[in-house]
């Protein structure tokens, strides 16, 4: 059931435990409880909602950077990331299999903010062996969703 | 004498009954702003991967007929899928036949085996395309009463009391449009007992087979000693969001398929190159998708179901298709005026039961195919209509 109701939040977070409730056959207690729960032990980490910023002209720069890390004795690539993860500019960060250690989604207001970051914080941090930066130019599609031009089905009125 | 002297159109077409529901329908394509229960399909479009088949398939410039039986590559892997589904065993070569969606399956299979003055029995309400097949082809339909205390099963002694010796064979399909019942196993097999004893023949629709909740299809070719006599219809578009490519199949002996062969070589010579190319591919990796959409169909069926029975509508529980087929007997209205009321003063289309048969009348189809925020202002305008007529 945890899982039923996960979904459902997943794809519309607004759905309410009532309305949960009835797509689950399950009273509004227990899912709220199932809920609760779910929110206090962090398997849902927080609710949000995904904009299209470009539609209200939001001056918002991302960049993915390639991080190259020289592992530590102990405690591997996990040190370094936190000390990167720390940062709030760093909106994700993933360890990766392959030619670099760490992607790091940065975002900033300017192109200068963003590359200042990758200079002056994340590069300098001792065992940072590198960093390649790519600002991201368009996004299409944002968590399952596509941005612009999503299609519209387009049904007869009627069909019996 | 000129031709104008003489009938245009034939009697048998002539004889035909028009749609009752012409005019709610003219008066629906006049109004905006209207919340559709009506639509009998899906509200996804076909998965991407299967459109990206197609698309890719008319690159490659696969444009031509096929064989009239259907690309072999489908009928394979349509073999292999009712052998992975139901363990039962159709030769690709001789027992299978692609058609223009069931659609046309239905046509062909009452065009190969009714003689002037056959009978066939169906269940009353049923999908409005059976009377009309049967009746074209020259065959009278015998209508089987059901209802709602009975979850709008079809009770085989009812069956066998209409059997005739005109009786030619019992046309069903279940999960049902407009019902949404589903028959249990051991009410086919009732079915399939008097068939067997009075050697009719059983069309199986099966065209809403994948969209079950909860509970079990059963395919009517795996009862007893039934896939001799059944000849079952099935097709891509309710499970795999593919209403618009027109694909389908039919599954019977040889003798019946060859027949029907015989009709679909002259009249449509082979479904379309492109459609037949999106099956295969729909076949091969579809499975996921259909899965992900009955989830998502259970949730709203069961959101339209509650809400339905609160606002005063009483209905069963349809346990599948994408259909609730409430009882709207308590507003005293039949159920055109109640659909065409509904419709000009809350903006909710609905499809009046009666379009289905004399049976149907009293109740209301509502498609629950259609967005969660659609069904759930469409119950609040339906239960503010229901408060004002409710006797």
């Amino acid at each position: 059931m945890l899982k039923e109701i996960l979904k459902i939040l997943e794809n519309d977070a607004r759905t309410t435990a009532k309305q949960i409730s009835t797509m689950t056959s399950t009273s509004s207690a227990e899912v709220t409880k199932i809920i609760k729960k779910a929110e206090k032990d962090h398997t849902i980490l927080k609710y949000k909602t995904i904009i299209n910023w470009e539609k209200v002209g939001g001056e918002q720069v991302e960049a993915l950077i390639e991080v190259k890390i020289a592992p530590q004795r102990d405690v591997g690539f996990d040190a370094i990331a936190e000390r990167i993860y720390r940062f709030p500019q760093a909106r994700s960060v993933y360890l990766l299999s392959g030619t670099y250690d760490l992607l790091v989604l940065v975002a900033g207001k300017t192109m200068h903010e963003v590359s200042d970051f990758v200079s002056q914080k994340l590069a300098p941090i001792e065992g940072v062996q590198g960093t390649v930066t790519h600002f991201m130019l368009k996004r299409y599609k944002e968590d399952g969703e596509i941005l612009e031009g999503k299609e519209e089905v387009k049904r007869q009125p009627v069909i019996l | 004498m000129s031709i104008r002297a003489r009938n245009l159109t034939s009697q048998r077409v002539n004889q035909l009954a028009p749609s009752g529901i012409r005019r709610f329908f003219d008066l629906l394509a006049s109004m905006e702003g209207v919340i559709s229960l009506g639509v009998g399909e899906p509200d996804f479009a076909t998965p991407w991967h299967i459109r990206e088949a197609a698309i890719y398939s008319l690159e490659k410039g696969y444009t031509m007929y096929t064989s009239n039986l259907g690309m072999p590559e489908l009928r394979q892997e349509l073999s292999r899928h009712l052998k992975d589904n139901y363990g039962l065993d159709y030769d690709p070569d001789s027992e299978l036949l692609i058609t223009v969606g069931v659609s046309e399956g239905l046509d062909l299979t009452m065009r190969a085996i009714l003689d002037p003055g056959d009978e066939v029995i169906m269940p009353d309400p049923c999908y409005v395309s059976y009377n009309p097949c049967v009746a074209l082809a020259g065959g009278r339909p015998i209508m089987v009463p059901t209802n709602q205390e009975n979850n709008f099963e079809v009770g085989a002694a009812d069956i066998e009391a209409r059997v005739t010796d005109k009786t030619k064979a019992i046309l069903i399909g279940y999960p049902a449009n407009p019902t949404g019942a589903v028959m249990p196993r051991d009410k086919l097999a009732q079915i399939a007992e008097v068939a067997r004893r009075h050697h009719l023949l059983v069309i199986y629709d099966e065209i809403y087979a994948r969209l079950v909740y909860g509970v079990e299809h059963t395919c009517f070719a795996t009862l007893p000693q039934m896939k001799e006599n059944t000849i079952l219809l099935g097709g891509f578009s309710k499970a795999y969001a593919m209403t618009g490519w027109r694909i389908g199949y039919a599954a019977a002996n040889k003798e019946v398929i060859a027949s029907m062969t015989k009709i679909h070589q002259y009249t449509m010579l082979c479904a379309s190159i492109m459609a037949q190319v999106a099956a295969i591919e729909a076949l091969k990796s579809g499975e996921d998708s259909v899965t992900e959409m009955v989830k998502d169909y259970n949730r709203r069926r069961l959101v339209m179901v509650k809400g339905l029975n609160k606002i005063g509508l009483p209905c069963f529980e349809p346990k599948g298709a994408f259909y609730a087929f409430p009882s709207i007997k308590s507003t005293g209205m039949t159920s055109e005026e109640f659909a065409e009321k509904l419709l000009l003063q809350e903006k909710v289309a609905a499809v009046p039961g009666s379009a289905f048969g004399q049976c149907g009348e009293g109740y209301i189809r509502c498609c629950y195919a259609t967005s969660l925020a659609d069904i759930e202002e469409a119950l609040v305008r339906m239960g503010r209509f229901v408060k004002r007529y409710k006797k």
